[in-house]
């Protein structure tokens, strides 16, 4: 156990470092800070000066190595346009990306646990068949439309919920739908296939020679075992569930980390777009790292084995 | 298969299948994929429409009518023949617009596919085929960009660089490679074990030639099935990007920044959000449908 976690713990700190190496090179090397700073019709010599001013005419791996120090301890340099702190900023607006992200995992949840098994536990009937369609469907589906269309057809026609805003339960239904929308196809065809594979194993027939109801065969032996590759994958997905919960902020103007950086990219503001890429980046590669020592600490089969 | 009534009975006892079965499973597995003939088709009408835009499309797209601006569409009271869809707020035909806009998604999905699968395909066969320090720095990279969300990347490149259509196809086609050089690597690292390439090595075959004249052929399978499927996720991020004004620019018309328009209008007019919108749903449902197909018809075994 103690050599798993070990291993865990590297993977994190170079994938962490790979994180700020990409951020700082989307804007150091892809970009020029000094000509996004200035004014178009500043002169070479104003170049010059702020080039200096700012610390870039020295070489890139001293500023790759001021940028990494100054982000370790939460400073990301002050927004270019609001005068604060890019990292308080982007703290303030986490909660609600995250309220809007464990909603969104729950109605997700709430949709394909039951559908998944019973796709399962009914192969090849009417269910199983709508199951699939709903979920090629529903992959398929551009998230932004079908909040566009809730919005057009429970907010504008029928008056039932709020557009936008944030505060109240009835705010969380759309956003919260959207998001597990996105995410519920791919957990229900986990959960479908993860199933089915547990149905066939040996176990499950010994369970049933020993005569256990089908209940208890599948809830108790099937199930728990099925949960296994869900839970793995979900982790893993979480980077695309913040995905999801960034492009559903945008549409419900949800006043969370997406809106903020979608906010930043219009006005220029590259501290606060750079910070929260990077601490966006560090709660998944910290949610992925949990995950997996969660899954080896429940099946010591992946410990051994990865 | 043509098997005589007497082969039924083999040395085992067991009954061989017969022409009637051969038969019965070729057609149970066009059945099964029947969805994947059906989404290639509707995919081709879209491509064609697309590409005959100028011919098909019943108005220009670009051309201002303000006296017959948001009208709904013909079946709707107060639509009219002259536009199917409707107009959007400046009185632009919307069906027009619709069949325009395919031409930017097209575009910009395929190339960018392409982009990404020459980088993803040749860095995955590396991985794969060297093993080792290569494999290991390759697969750490892919597994810093698989963190990220995809339209996270996406974003903070098209906000440095500045929203275009090429700066747009060369973000996606650079964030996307990650997804084909995971499936290659995997696929490789299991074939440099198989006889034909040790046999190839051993002949004294160059590093190149195995990978490209052995190892590569054998890929192509997986390698269309994942950019089908890919096609699918560009263009709704192509959509997205659009969606926020950060993507095609006003006025080409492009799905996204049709729906993005749209819904500034969509309390009175929500047909000008609708259609566009549903123009990405129907044309990424096609593509998945068609790349699900494929996947089922060229190696049924495949895990993707």
């Amino acid at each position: 156990m103690r050599r798993y976690l070990v291993r865990q713990l590297v993977q994190l700190v170079v994938v962490i470092l790979g994180i700020s190496i990409l951020a700082f090179s989307i804007l150091h090397i892809i970009g020029d800070p000094v000509t996004l700073l200035l004014p178009q019709n500043a002169g070479k010599e104003e170049y010059a000066r702020y080039k200096h001013l700012m610390g870039l005419d020295q070489p890139i791996w001293v500023q790759y190595w001021k940028f990494a120090s100054s982000a370790i301890r939460g400073d990301f340099g002050k927004s270019w346009y609001g005068n604060a702190p890019a990292f308080h900023l982007v703290i303030d607006r986490m909660p609600p990306t995250i309220y809007l992200t464990l909603a969104g995992l729950g109605v997700a949840l709430m949709i394909s646990l039951p559908l998944g098994v019973l796709a399962a536990l009914k192969r090849h009937s009417m269910v199983d068949t709508l199951c699939t369609l709903l979920a090629v469907a529903g992959q398929a589906m551009p998230i932004f439309w079908l909040g566009i269309m809730l919005i057009i057809i429970f907010a504008v026609r029928l008056r039932l919920l709020p557009a936008s805003g944030y505060g109240t339960w009835q705010n969380f239904v759309m956003p919260a739908f959207c998001l597990g929308a996105f995410l519920a196809p791919l957990t229900m065809r986990l959960v479908r296939s993860g199933l089915i594979e547990v149905m066939n194993m040996e176990f499950i027939k010994t369970a049933r020679a020993k005569g256990l109801g089908e209940r208890i065969v599948v809830v108790k032996h099937a199930f728990r075992n099925a949960c296994i590759p869900v839970v793995t994958v979900l982790g893993l997905q979480f980077g695309q569930l913040l995905g999801g919960a960034f492009i559903t902020e945008t549409v419900f103007a949800w006043p969370g980390v997406a809106t903020l950086t979608v906010d930043s990219i219009r006005n220029q503001d590259f501290p606060v777009v750079q910070c929260a890429v990077v601490l966006l980046a560090l709660i998944i590669v910290i949610v992925n790292a949990l995950v997996d020592v969660l899954v080896g600490f429940i099946d010591p089969r992946i410990r051994a084995g990865a | 298969m043509a098997v005589g009534p007497s082969a039924t009975v083999t040395a085992a006892g067991l009954q061989a299948p017969t022409a009637q079965d051969a038969a019965g499973a070729a057609w149970r597995r066009l059945g099964r994929l029947k969805w994947g003939v059906g989404g290639a088709v509707v995919f081709l009408v879209i491509v064609l429409s697309a590409v005959f835009a100028p011919v098909i499309s019943p108005h220009d797209p670009l051309s201002v009518d303000i006296r017959h601006r948001m009208a709904p569409p013909a079946w709707m009271d107060g639509g009219t023949r002259e536009h199917l869809l409707g107009t959007d707020q400046i009185g632009r035909d919307l069906l027009s617009r619709v069949i325009w806009g395919g031409r930017v998604s097209l575009l910009v999905g395929v190339t960018a596919v392409l982009l990404s699968a020459t980088i993803g395909v040749l860095l995955g066969l590396t991985a794969g085929y060297f093993a080792g320090g290569a494999d290991w720095s390759i697969m750490t990279v892919i597994n810093v960009m698989l963190t990220f969300p995809f339209v996270l990347l996406a974003l903070a490149v098209i906000a440095v660089l500045g929203p275009s259509v090429p700066n747009m196809i060369v973000v996606l086609g650079i964030t996307g490679w990650p997804v084909y050089a995971r499936v290659i690597r995997a696929e490789t690292f299991a074939l440099r074990e198989r006889d034909f390439v040790v046999a190839a090595r051993a002949l004294g075959m160059s590093h190149a030639r195995i990978i490209f004249g052995q190892i590569l052929p054998n890929l192509i399978s997986p390698i269309v099935v994942v950019a089908t499927l890919q096609i699918a996720q560009v263009i709704i991020l192509e959509s997205f990007l659009s969606f926020l004004g950060l993507g095609v620019q006003p006025p080409t018309p492009a799905w996204g920044n049709m729906l993005g328009e749209g819904r500034v209008y969509m309390l009175n007019s929500w047909w000008i959000a609708a259609f566009p919108g549903l123009a990405i749903f129907v044309t990424t449902l096609v593509l998945n449908l068609m790349g699900n197909g494929l996947r089922d018809w060229l190696d049924p075994h495949m895990k993707l």
